[in-house]
């Protein structure tokens, strides 16, 4: 008597799958779109030169990047390291220094704008030799600036 | 479904550019020790190039145009010895670039770029002539890997030790 009562379920007890990928793709693509790159924020105007013997650097773990060019705000000749605008010159050679006592290889990226005059340049460079970084790469842009 | 997904990945993957770093690579002469004396360079050996504020670039006291410098760093490091006014061989020729302050950083790197430029021609010049490949960078691929913990060790480039880059990035003048 008691088997007259049972319900019985036509429902599969299984989850349907056939949307799966679709939902991966969705969220793949969710994350890819609203990813943003960590990238530097320029403080100053860098408008890089044009050379043709240039070489590529692969390892970019190794790059620490020096700007030098007008202030954006003041628009004064500045230099930034990385992330922070530097005050003095001789900092420059304390950041260096403590960078590479972490990493002997390092190279340095120098990002000059065309019109800094190369006094500057020097000033800088003669800081990075106090420091002992001695590879450094002028970097210059690959397509007509702007 | 799937299919939209997979034109939305594929064209993002061919949109999204990574910006290499390009550019000119220096070593910069290390730090100046005032106990040691400087190496004497004989004249021969010496190229010296000094580009003034308004530009103009001077090649041992001459006023040379841009596009002769390369010819002229190639003459001096290729000489040998053989003309008494240039370098005796390839290891001793040193390339000395000097500018004045006041020169935009624009026509540093060009005149830098011709100098480079200069070693490059002669490097694949070399790599050419004496092991038949295309250029320096491909007879650079076809050497064993150098170790990553000595960045200073070249390794086995004969292009390299046959012509050492001798650029020296002089003291610039005060004033």
């Amino acid at each position: 008597m008691s088997a007259h009562f049972k319900k019985k379920s036509k429902a599969k007890q299984e989850i349907p799958t056939a949307s799966l990928p679709d939902i991966i793709f969705m969220l793949l693509i969710f994350f890819m779109v609203t990813t943003v790159l960590r990238e530097t924020e320029l403080l100053v105007i860098t408008r890089l030169p044009q050379a043709s013997a240039v070489e590529k650097i692969d390892q970019k773990r190794l790059i620490q990047y020096i700007y030098v060019g007008e202030d954006k705000e003041s628009g004064e000749d500045a230099v930034q390291i990385n992330d922070a605008l530097i005050n003095d010159l001789p900092d420059i050679r304390d950041a260096m220094y403590r960078r590479l006592l972490d990493e002997p290889r390092t190279i340095v990226s120098l990002n000059v704008d065309r019109d800094i005059e190369t006094g500057m340049l020097y000033d800088v460079q003669q800081e990075l030799r106090e420091a002992d970084a001695l590879r450094v790469n002028y970097s210059t842009a690959s397509e007509a600036p702007q | 479904m799937a299919d939209i997904a997979f034109l939305l990945l594929i064209f993002f993957l061919l949109v999204t550019t990574i910006n290499t770093e390009k550019g000119i690579y220096m070593q910069l002469p290390p730090k100046l020790d005032e106990t040691v004396e400087p190496p004497e360079i004989k004249d021969r050996n010496l190229l010296v190039i000094l580009v003034s504020n308004d530009g103009n670039v001077l090649v041992e006291g001459e006023f040379m145009r841009l596009e002769n410098i390369r010819e002229e760093v190639v003459r001096h490091i290729t000489n040998d010895g053989s003309d008494p006014g240039y370098s005796e061989n390839p290891e001793k020729a040193v390339v000395s670039f000097k500018t004045e302050r006041a020169l935009p950083y624009e026509r540093y790197v060009e005149v830098l770029d011709e100098i480079k430029g200069a070693y490059v021609d002669t490097w694949n010049d070399y790599a050419r002539s004496e092991f038949g490949v295309r250029d320096y960078p491909t007879y650079q691929a076809s050497l064993p890997d150098d170790d990553p913990n000595t960045p200073e060790d070249e390794g086995e480039d004969l292009v390299k030790d046959r012509f050492p880059l001798k650029l020296s990035l002089a003291e610039p003048d005060p004033g």
